[in-house]
């Protein structure tokens, strides 16, 4: 009986759900992007940077990820209207996501450009290359080879810290499914459509991400 | 912009949350612990000779880990009660994260029993101990040793994670922090306050653990 | 008088690959047994076998007289129980190559840990024992010490510490000195020369063939899965009898 409500119920707000993993997807998708230019910018002040650089790049690291998401969030919505940035919730909160994005990305870059030798850097600069270049055609490309795998996996977890913007109010997957249940009172039924959604998107992000690390570990081992 | 800070509405709140704080940290900590239990099932599960327990553990470890954890909460505090299982916010709330850190331990002891070298389960054997005592006495307090900083790094995400109980009223820092917020309208001091004692919270555990893997984690040589 | 260690017809195998094709030594009370030849020839594969770290699919091996590792039931060959197979284990004393020790415990916890959880002795009492041991290989000053904290040979008189306290009936050694620096692999042969001289049963896997010809009573050459020759080491480095041996030697270094 209750599973028919349910049945029909979702198909009755098909449209609601759909525009609310629409907004999961684009707010998501802008944290991603925007985060990983900002984390790679302050990976590369973090690893390769002079004192004036490293320091601030390493204090926003630090911040960022010993502050709970949540409280970002909420800090970002809040604490932007007080000081007259005129953000409405979506892009507080798209804000917010880039920020954390951007200090997991940033780390994870670090630890890749870490594992690389020193020696390289000093190869480059025998064969006359700035900084600019052996970055650029040498350090970069390794390092990227390193970080896709965990890259993708901060991809999965941007996805899921977008849930966090329902609670200021941003009409995404999990506000939407809110919405529908404070209609209906499906809250087993709805929560649980929820989860099995979430987990589609980010279990099909994983199988990429380990579909992409495969396939960028071939090219060595064949070279070998 | 000439904003005039004023701490005072915030700082008269000092005990409530302390208060909060505190509780954040005995609901990762209780969370960790049975995560930690459930996780260790879970690793050993995934290595077990039987292939129905290791797709079962891989599995467990595959959903919690792609699930948001705030979906788990909700779910398992709101929708819940419709199975008849009716559980208070608190034990609600320690109940799914439990879960979720479950599946990120079983990939910690996973890591860490791959760690162990087959030939000291050898030497063990060797001596006559019985599968049993080789794990007592020697798999595991290694495994352990290894998976400490992993095990840090997992317990400070928990620990941030505790913020999300103030979305069922969990009385922790971050819904005293909001209540704060819309009592007071001292945003910006109520959510720097907030942050800082979460940065602080966060570095203070690293500098504990840091000591502990001083101690513990077993140099290569 | 039953020899300590008998192998009959033992026969092993890794999926397809047959790795021991029939074996057939014994090694009496107080002998040194050496087991020489080429790598890939069986020589780890067999030393395991007899302390049950692989299981076989033929031939019998006894320790002092009793059959290990398997019974008949029925007609039928059983590999036995668990902990009959920790027992039996403990009647032979193994040296691994890469030494193997706890790396979480100290040099004295390494040794006392079989004595008090296999062979149930009190603490202070496996302690003595303890002692007495690494004294005799001499690392007594160095019992507190982590594995991590010792070099490669002392860990493996450590090692060998941790063997022989259990009182086995036969020390088994494979390659205990080939994981170590040249210099440090004075200090562990000489260990196990006065073990040997004290009249400890030993089988040794060796690629030294100085050391195999000087301490050994008995030398067993292998080839592929088989034994190819055995003998007093004074016949077998002196006159091999198999092109085998000889063309083997000459490729050894003494
Ligand atoms: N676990 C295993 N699985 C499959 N094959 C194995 C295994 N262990 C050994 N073998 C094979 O068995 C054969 C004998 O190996 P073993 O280690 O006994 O040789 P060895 O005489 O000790 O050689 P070395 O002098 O190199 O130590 C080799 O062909 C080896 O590849
Ligand atoms: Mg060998």
């Amino acid at each position: 009986m209750e599973w028919d409500y349910f049945l029909n119920e979702v198909v009755a707000n098909r449209d609601a759900l759909l525009h609310g993993a629409a907004i999961t997807f684009a707010v998501s998708l802008i944290a991603i992007l925007a985060g990983t230019v900002l984390g790679i910018v302050i990976g590369i002040a973090v690893t390769y940077g002079g004192k004036p650089l490293r320091w601030p790049a390493r204090l926003y690291i630090d911040i960022i990820r010993g502050t709970p998401v949540l409280v970002l969030v909420l800090a970002t919505f809040y604490v932007s209207s007080a000081v007259g940035l005129n953000l409405n919730a979506f892009q507080a909160g798209a804000l917010a996501l880039t920020l954390f994005c951007a200090s997991h990305v940033s780390e994870i870059l670090r630890g890749a450009l870490q594992s690389l030798s020193r020696g390289q850097i000093e190869a480059g600069r025998a064969i006359g290359l700035t900084f600019g270049g052996i970055f650029r055609y040498i350090l970069f490309p390794q390092a990227l080879r390193y970080a896709l795998p965990t890259w993708i996996t901060a991809a999965v977890e941007m996805v899921k810290a977008s849930t966090l913007l329902s609670v200021i109010g941003v009409a995404e997957l999990l506000l939407t499914t809110q919405q529908i249940i404070s209609n209906n009172f499906l809250n087993m039924q709805f929560y649980l459509l929820a989860g099995v959604i979430y987990f589609l998107i980010d279990f099909a992000i994983e199988q990429v991400g380990r579909f992409i690390g495969r396939r960028l570990d071939q090219p060595t081992r064949r070279a070998v | 912009m000439n904003y005039h800070f004023n701490f005072a509405p915030i700082l008269d709140q000092w005990p409530v949350l302390l208060s909060g704080l505190g509780l954040g940290l005995l609901l990762a900590l209780v969370s960790i612990a049975i995560g930690s239990v459930l996780g260790l099932v879970v690793a050993f599960a995934s290595r077990a000779p039987s292939p129905w327990l290791r797709s079962l553990a891989f599995t467990w470890i595959s959903i919690l880990r792609n699930l948001p954890i705030l979906v788990i909460v909700l779910f398992l505090f709101f929708g819940m009660p419709q199975l008849g299982l009716s559980l208070d916010k608190i034990t609600s709330f320690i109940v799914a994260l439990s879960l979720y850190a479950s599946a990120y331990m079983a990939e910690v002891f996973r890591g860490g029993l791959l760690s162990v070298p087959k030939g000291l389960t050898e030497a063990g054997q060797a001596i006559g101990l019985t599968s049993f005592r080789i794990k007592r006495y020697i798999v595991l307090p290694i495994m352990f040793r290894n998976a400490l900083p992993a095990f840090g790094n997992n317990f400070i995400s928990l620990f941030k994670d505790t913020s999300l109980a103030a979305t069922i009223a969990v009385p922790e820092l971050t819904f005293y922090a909001r209540k704060i917020n819309s009592e007071t309208f001292r945003v910006i001091e109520v959510w720097l306050v907030a942050s800082l004692l979460y940065i602080v919270c966060c570095y203070a555990i690293t500098l504990v653990l840091r000591a502990m893997e001083k101690r513990l984690v077993l140099e290569k040589n | 008088m039953t020899p300590i260690v008998e192998v009959r017809d033992l026969h092993k195998r890794f999926g397809e690959l047959e790795v021991l094709k029939g074996i057939d030594f014994t090694v009496a009370e107080g002998e040194v047994v050496s087991i020489i030849g080429a790598s890939g020839s069986g020589k780890t594969t067999l030393l395991r076998c007899l302390n049950l770290l692989e299981e076989f699919h033929q031939g019998d091996v006894l320790i002092g007289g009793e059959a290990i590792g398997y019974h008949l039931r029925r007609g039928q060959r059983v590999r036995i129980g668990e902990r009959e197979v920790a027992r039996q284990r403990a009647m032979t004393g193994m040296v691994f190559q890469a030494f193997n020790l706890f790396p979480h415990m100290s040099a004295l916890d390494n040794v006392t840990l079989g004595l008090t959880k296999v062979r149930g002795m009190p603490r202070p009492q496996a302690i003595e024992l303890a002692d007495h041991w690494l004294d005799r290989v001499g690392m007594l000053e160095r019992r507190d010490h982590r594995p991590s904290q010792l070099s490669g040979g002392q860990q493996q008189r450590v090692a060998i510490a941790r063997a022989i306290a259990m009182s086995p009936k036969v020390m088994l050694f494979d390659e205990a000195t080939s994981a170590l620096d040249p210099e440090r692999v004075g200090e562990v042969l000489e260990t196990i020369r006065s073990l040997a001289q004290e009249g400890m049963t030993m089988v040794l896997v060796t690629h030294e063939m100085r050391f195999a010809r000087d301490v050994s009573d008995k030398v067993v050459f292998m080839e592929d899965g088989r034994i190819a020759e055995q003998g007093p080491p004074q016949r077998l480095f002196l006159n091999p009898d198999s092109p085998r041996l000889q063309a083997f030697l000459k490729t050894s270094s003494f």
